[in-house]
């Protein structure tokens, strides 16, 4: 069993890196550890643990902004901000139950990752909501960037290239970000039975109109089983659904304006606040691939070209699909493929654009294939001179995202 | 600004032979009548000819003119249309000025994916118009919306009256076509909602033109909200109208728009352009809610209600189109009343925690008498973007000057309560010398690394954000201390 690091202040932080650096120990970063088997598994001499860096450090509701250390929970965070009825926006998704730990979720993991929920296509991403930060650079500096105000252009947005970062370029230990007003009710209408394609356009047109929707996913029949509302499970077909947020009277107006316009598409229902979090949950989550540990795939591609993508990957693969942000985010479930259905995956982006992720698959797996979108020579250039501008010995989450990164 | 390189200057006739190779003559302007409209920007108290502009026609052009100037050793200057307000596209003496006039085209309307391909040149508000006819439009919407364009937003990452709800250029945007200083063209994310990879179209955005030039952007679209109404809320002081703002908030309501006038700025936009603003109150907020029609009424009384409980005199909402703009004409000629009321003003821009706008304001007018220099203030209050308009006659000698150090003043303030530098304006050759009051030196290393890593020559808009320039070999230097491991202190499980 490699070391385990655990600094309790920032100073601590840089010298352990420092001490990583001197000795070429790579460390493998970790806050929660939800996430620790996403992404390339990482030949490091030690782990980091930020655990110490727990708790919310400011919070300032008039202020819309959130300070908080790293390795704080999302739990925690959530309940906070819930007392003041407010939300993170950008809904971040637990990986936990996805990725089979039990561990829990944190603020900082939730940015490193750039993790976002169905909210994503009215709300932003993650990153959109990160505002500042404290950390750590791989050259043992400490350093900040970005502010505690919603509104700020000072220097380089270095926020953004840290969220989604996955702990390759800094120690985060201080984040801020933005919170929310949370909405006062939820809607959910939900189309039964579409094909895929009348699926698409019924999602596209939720989103086309300007009903301020804020949830648009597609179910096909063996993903709506898994739901734990009865209303989706007992479809027996697919579900659409397409969610409203915000004040009482707006919400009903909207719920009502879209069931007319889904009607035309197929039978039509509504769900009310309890059941609609619970659906968007297991969405965001993916809970209907959560319990079996097969390859996992996470596609961001043009909305309208969602079930293109899907489709092709399901012509040279067995595969189970979820599609999430109106067919911009397809989740694909692989059985049984020899390469994790890497191939199919690979060529359905290469013909409609995004990018695809591995977001689960057995160590193995994620040793040999490219977990990320393998990038095109100019980019994987830029990329390294970038890690190396951060971390120029390779001592944080090396490999985590592409060999030598 | 960086001393001018004279080994430089003196190629400049071989520079602007070598570059009509490239494009054509009306594209290379090399005479100093025609170099004359390009000696400044929108912070036009700083000026330099540059020593040519080129004005290419698409990406291969760019990446060309870049990749010869690379080799020659030659800095360039991006400008988009030239309405910035920190000194971006100040030019240098011995640098090749990039205008993008020519790549002013909207290439594609994607309302299926509910996105728009531009070139940079494209107006922000052509943008909105073109997209129009399919009810969608562009959200950010800088106050000079007319004439900035695409490509320059991106750079600023600009914001404007509605970034309170819709957010800041960088916000709105899925990609980029980038081409970088050695003339390397990339493609940053896409159609799709997240980029792959690390995010480099969020560091290039708001990269105020050092890390690469943008020649290609394309723009998340939003569907034109169904019903548009303001409400005009006066306010017996500063205090009361901050007050509100709060409220609004903390009644979990984000209104497109939210926007504050103290009682100079009052009475400058009244006397300017008569917007029928009350003159028996110390400030105004103007709140703008958008959404469906039954929401935008409901919000309308909320917000009435609340301004009346926070020591409102004057609550008006508007019940007509023509109203609406009536409301908002004072706010968006604030900067034309302040050019009347004095030669010359100067806009700052900065950011602060919206709770501590009273005694921030308190602080400018004390900063106002002891420089003896009027100041008017608009607040984006939503957000807590303050912008001072500093009042001053620059043919007074000495005037600019004390205008910037009382403006340096406003700014380490907003610093000093919480708050950063600039809002939305930029850093430029403005702020630059300010940006060690907001971050130490590490701080400022860590970001010029990124620099090095985009332009690792430098040449790409120096002497601009950074109050220091260092080599990037010198940056990229880590001092290791070896022997000294294991670290005894470390707390080890």
């Amino acid at each position: 069993m490699a070391d385990t690091l655990a600094p309790t202040d920032a100073d601590g932080l840089a010298d352990a890196v420092r001490w990583a650096v001197a000795g070429e120990q790579p460390l493998e970063v970790i806050a929660g550890g939800s996430k620790r088997d996403f992404g390339r598994p990482v030949q490091s001499a030690a782990t980091l643990s930020l655990a110490a860096f727990n708790g919310i450090v400011d919070y300032q509701p008039s202020e819309l902004v959130l300070t908080a250390k790293a390795a704080t929970p999302l739990a925690t965070i959530e309940a906070a901000i819930r007392a003041e009825r407010q939300m993170l926006a950008f809904e971040p998704a637990d990986y936990a139950p996805l990725l089979g730990t039990n561990d829990s979720a944190t603020l900082g993991g939730a940015l490193a990752c750039n993790l976002s929920g169905p909210r994503r296509i009215k709300a932003g991403a993650a990153r959109d909501h990160f505002l500042g930060v404290h950390a750590v650079s791989g050259r043992g500096e400490r350093f900040k960037a970005g502010g505690r105000v919603v509104k700020n252009v000072t220097g380089y947005d270095v926020c953004k290239l840290l969220a989604g970062s996955y702990g390759t370029l800094a120690l985060m230990h201080e984040v801020t970000v933005k919170v929310l007003p949370a909405p006062e009710r939820t809607r959910t209408v939900l189309v039964y039975g579409l094909e895929l394609a009348a699926a698409m356009e019924a999602l596209g047109a939720a989103l086309g109109s300007a009903h301020e929707v804020s949830g648009a996913a597609h179910m096909p029949a063996e993903v709506a089983a898994c739901s734990a509302v009865s209303y989706v499970a007992g479809a027996g077909a697919s579900v659409s659904a397409v969610r409203v947020e915000g004040f009482p009277a707006s919400v009903e107006a909207r719920c009502e304006a879209l069931r007319e316009l889904l009607g035309r598409f197929g039978a039509v229902e509504e769900l009310h606040s309890k059941n609609s979090a619970t659906l968007w949950r297991e969405i965001r989550d993916v809970r209907a691939f959560a319990g079996d540990s097969g390859p996992l795939w996470r596609l961001s591609v043009p909305p309208a070209s969602g079930a293109a993508a899907a489709t092709r990957v399901a012509d040279a693969a067995d595969v189970r699909t979820l599609f999430d942000w109106g067919g911009g985010l397809v989740w694909l479930a692989v059985d049984g493929a020899e390469d994790a259905g890497e191939a199919a995956v690979r060529e359905a982006v290469a013909a409609v654009g995004g990018h695809a992720t591995l977001v689960r698959a057995d160590a193995p797996i994620r040793s040999a294939r490219a977990v990320f979108q393998p990038q095109a020579a100019g980019l994987a250039a830029l990329t390294e001179r970038i890690k190396r501008a951060f971390d120029p010995a390779g001592v944080l989450n090396p490999g985590r995202m592409h060999a030598g990164v | 600004m960086p001393e001018p390189d004279a080994g430089v200057i003196s190629q400049r006739q071989s520079l602007v032979a070598a570059l009509r190779k490239l494009l054509p003559e009306d594209c290379v302007i090399d005479d100093e009548r025609g170099l004359r409209p390009f000696e400044c920007d929108g912070l036009s108290a700083y000026r330099s000819l540059p020593m040519v502009v080129v004005l290419p026609r698409d990406t291969q052009e760019v990446s060309r003119v870049l990749a010869l100037c690379h080799e020659r050793g030659v800095k360039i200057v991006p400008r988009g249309a030239g309405t910035g307000l920190s000194g971006g596209a100040l030019p240098l003496a011995d640098g090749v000025t990039v205008g993008f006039g020519k790549l002013n085209r909207v290439l594609e309307i994607d309302t299926a994916n509910r996105c728009a391909v531009v070139q940079p040149g494209v107006a922000n508000l052509a943008i909105s118009t073109a997209v129009s006819p399919y009810g969608f439009y562009y959200a950010p919407d800088p106050s000079s919306q007319i004439a900035c364009s695409i490509g320059g937003n991106v750079a600023e990452n600009s914001g404007g009256v509605h970034c309170l709800k819709y957010g800041l250029t960088t916000n709105n945007l899925l990609g980029v076509e980038l081409v970088l200083m050695d003339g390397e063209v990339l493609r940053l994310g896409g159609k799709q909602f997240d980029a792959e990879g690390y995010d480099l179209l969020g560091v290039v955005t708001g990269s105020e033109g050092l890390l690469g030039v943008v020649t290609e952007v394309t723009v998340r679209l939003l569907p034109k909200p169904a019903t548009v109404r303001a409400l005009l809320l006066g306010f017996p002081d500063n205090a009361s109208a901050g007050a509100c703002v709060g409220e609004i908030i903390a009644a979990g309501i984000i209104p497109a728009g939210l926007e504050m006038m103290d009682k100079p700025a009052i009475e400058a936009a009244e006397s300017f352009c008569q917007p029928g603003y009350p003159m028996d109150v110390a400030a105004i907020l103007i709140c703008e809610l958008d959404g469906p029609e039954v929401e935008v009424d409901e919000l309308v009384a909320l917000v009435g209600d609340l301004a009346r409980k926070s020591g409102a005199t004057t609550i008006r909402a508007s019940t007509s189109e023509e109203e609406r703009e009536r409301f908002w004409l004072g706010r968006k000629s604030a900067f034309g009343a302040a050019g009347r009321m004095a030669p010359d003003y100067y806009v700052m821009d900065g950011t602060i925690p919206r709770a501590r706008l009273p005694e921030v304001l308190t602080r400018i007018g004390e900063l106002s008498r002891e420089y003896d220099l009027p100041v008017a203030n608009v607040f984006h209050a939503g957000d807590g973007n303050l912008h001072p308009l500093i009042m001053y006659d620059s043919s007074i000698p000495g005037a600019l000057q004390r205008t910037e150090e009382m403006g340096s003043e406003i700014l380490k303030l907003c610093v000093e309560v919480g708050g950063v530098l600039t809002g939305e304006h930029g850093v430029g050759v403005e702020k630059r010398d300010l940006m060690g009051t907001m971050f130490s030196e590490d701080d400022l290393k860590q970001q010029q690394r990124i620099k090095c890593a985009f332009d690792p020559d430098q040449l790409l808009n120096p002497g601009k954000v950074f109050p220091t320039l260092h080599r990037c070999a010198e940056l990229g230097q880590m001092h290791v201390h070896r022997g000294e491991t294991p670290f005894p202190d470390l707390p080890r499980f």
